[in-house]
């Protein structure tokens, strides 16, 4: 076997996968959750300019797990209080987009320095660190998807309710708030609503590489629609079709899932990019100029 | 749907102000903006606001809206505080507003307008639907309903504006320099939609501009805002060489020509139109949006 075979193997290996597929139960259920929620959250990510508060506050998930983790209690229950004590600082400091970048740009070293501070005092396997930062499959055993499972809902009901004045004050704040729609408050609730999708995120693809299932899928989406249906209901399927793909290629490898996954999603937005490309280069394809009336 | 008084046409001083302001004065910690502001806005009246950069035009429109307090005075919509009556006032904001993120096409913009301050999933699509036609049909948008704001021309989008404004059938309809960076085309059209509106519905409209002369033919009284001082009252009351001069405390000349109102020698002269105005192309880039 040559060397090349021998790298193949360890990233694609489909040995005993039946028997793989049923320990990975959890992970598939949970990933879908994931996909769901990760999508519709990303699409508010991309109106409200937001992917750096997503990589600020997967860190201090990021944080909130080691210590879990150290202290041997639920690591999803800590992920998840990193994630909001970042969001609702960064909802509550940063309401303008300057403020808001330092203030992530501030808390997201101190997060990772607490991260590994907690890690290096851990004693416990190894793979449970690294899974943290780069992501992984088993992670998920029954009570935690539980916890995944509930909390997503949580999400996923709280996005519904805010679904119409969340996208209005995101895209045109300044008649939104001429109108009533408080946009302050619907800032800060988005900001802790994205706080519980990226904490869930973590459990599965690692903190580094959250933006790969909250921002990609989105942007993805965009390139090809503008329709507020179509948007949401393409992001929520690339993100899916990532995440799910990204479990299932990693099962028989001894490789995180991480790169799996954000291969998956980078290469959905390389061909929507194309394909929106495409569509607005070809004449009279999106729009045709009317005549003065 | 609210009920509107009919046809009414140009000015109208008998019954309920649509806006009132009484002693109304606004400043930022030590700087007063304006102050002793006295003025009625009537249903179907048209009011042009004019002043230079800084006269405090946008805190006009801002305490309109009800999202900045006066400091001392009252302010009134139909008799209620001006955040209760949100509904009443049609506002179609400056250009640049839209976040440059979003990805929004022109019924999306009015759909917002219908209800997009209501939490919860829509209700009634199809009925929201048939209304976001008919108020792009009444613009005469209908045929870039679909296309992304990005992708429409400055008075492209401000006809979808103008329609956003209209969506709650409001009895006011309060303009943030609507004019900006059109050409003539574009701004005869939309004053053109903003007339028609006031006229078939009775509908005041608060007029922010920095050139009279687009609307002169149209508006009823202007309110004149100087750093100095304000003045009220009809364009040929106010448009003067004496009561400009004295607002500014300075030499100011008005002159009018072939029916054009030319102010010279005033700061930041804001009844002249721009030279380059007439000249500008209504091109994409000059309206905030990014493509």
């Amino acid at each position: 076997m040559t060397l090349a075979d021998g790298i193949w193997h360890q990233i694609f290996s489909f040995d005993n996968y039946g028997e793989l597929l049923t320990l990975v139960r959890n992970s598939l259920i949970a990933g879908a959750a994931l996909g769901l929620i990760g999508g519709l959250a990303g699409v508010f990510v991309i109106m409200r300019d937001l992917p750096f508060a997503v990589h600020g506050i997967s860190e201090l998930s990021f944080a909130g797990a080691s210590a879990a983790l150290l202290l041997g209690t639920n690591v999803v229950a800590g992920s998840i209080t990193g994630s909001l004590l970042a969001a609702g600082a960064i909802g509550v400091l940063g309401a303008r987009a300057r403020d808001r970048n330092s203030v992530i740009g501030i808390l997201m070293p101190f997060g990772l320095g607490l991260g590994v501070l907690f890690l290096a005092l851990y004693k416990g396997r190894a793979a449970n660190k690294f899974g943290l930062l780069t992501g992984q499959i088993v992670a998920v055993d029954t009570p935690q998807t539980t916890w995944l499972l509930g909390t997503s809902a949580v999400v996923l009901v709280a996005l519904v309710v805010m679904w119409r004045p969340l996208s209005f004050a995101s895209a045109d704040p300044d008649v939104a708030e001429a109108r009533g729609v408080p946009v302050r408050g619907l800032s800060i609730a988005f900001m802790l609503v994205l706080g519980l999708a990226i904490a869930l995120s973590v459990q599965v693809v690692g903190a580094l590489l959250v933006l790969t299932l909250v921002v990609t899928p989105a942007a993805a989406a965009a390139r090809v629609t503008a329709s507020p249906v179509l948007l949401p209901l393409l992001s929520t399927v690339f993100a899916v079709i990532s995440i799910e793909g990204g479990i299932l290629l990693a099962l028989g490898s001894s490789i995180p899932i991480s790169p799996y996954v954000t291969t998956i999603s980078f290469t959905i937005y390389a061909v929507c990019r194309l394909v929106g490309k495409y569509r607005t280069r070809r004449p009279g394809a999106r729009r045709t100029v009317p005549q003065p009336a | 749907m609210t009920s509107v008084p009919r046809a009414r046409q140009g000015r109208r001083m008998d019954g309920a102000a649509a806006i009132s302001l009484r002693g109304a004065a606004l400043s930022y910690g030590d700087r007063t903006v304006w102050s002793g502001l006295e003025l009625d806005v009537h249903p179907g009246e048209f009011v042009a606001v004019l002043g230079p950069n800084g006269a405090g035009k946008t805190s006009f429109v801002r305490a309109l809206l009800g999202r900045q307090p006066l400091s001392a005075g009252t302010l009134t919509v139909f008799g209620r505080p001006p955040r209760a009556a949100s509904r009443d006032i049609g506002y179609v904001p400056q250009q640049a507003a839209l976040s440059a993120q979003s990805m929004l096409r022109a019924r999306d913009l009015v759909r917002f307008g219908i209800d997009g301050h209501r939490f919860g999933p829509r209700l009634r699509a199809a009925a929201v639907r048939r209304r976001v036609d008919e108020i792009l049909e009444s613009v005469g948008a209908s045929a870039y309903a679909d296309v992304p704001l990005g992708l429409l021309s400055g008075g492209e989008r401000r006809r979808v504006r103008i329609g956003q404004a209209l969506a709650t059938d409001p009895r006011i309809l309060l303009c943030d320099e609507p004019l900006l960076s059109l050409d003539l085309h574009h701004q005869r059209a939309v004053t053109g939609l903003v007339d028609a509106r006031r006229r078939s519905h009775g509908t005041a409209v608060v007029f922010v501009t920095h050139e009279i002369n687009p609307v002169l033919g149209l508006v009823d009284r202007v309110l004149y805002l100087a750093g100095s001082g304000h003045r009220v009252g009809t364009p040929e009351q106010v448009l003067t060489s004496e009561s400009l001069s004295e607002l500014y405390g300075t030499r100011v000349d008005v002159v009018r020509v072939h029916g054009r109102v030319v102010v010279v020698g005033a700061p930041d002269e804001p009844a002249t139109p721009p030279p380059h105005t007439h000249e500008t192309r209504d091109t994409r880039e000059t309206d905030g949006v990014r493509p």
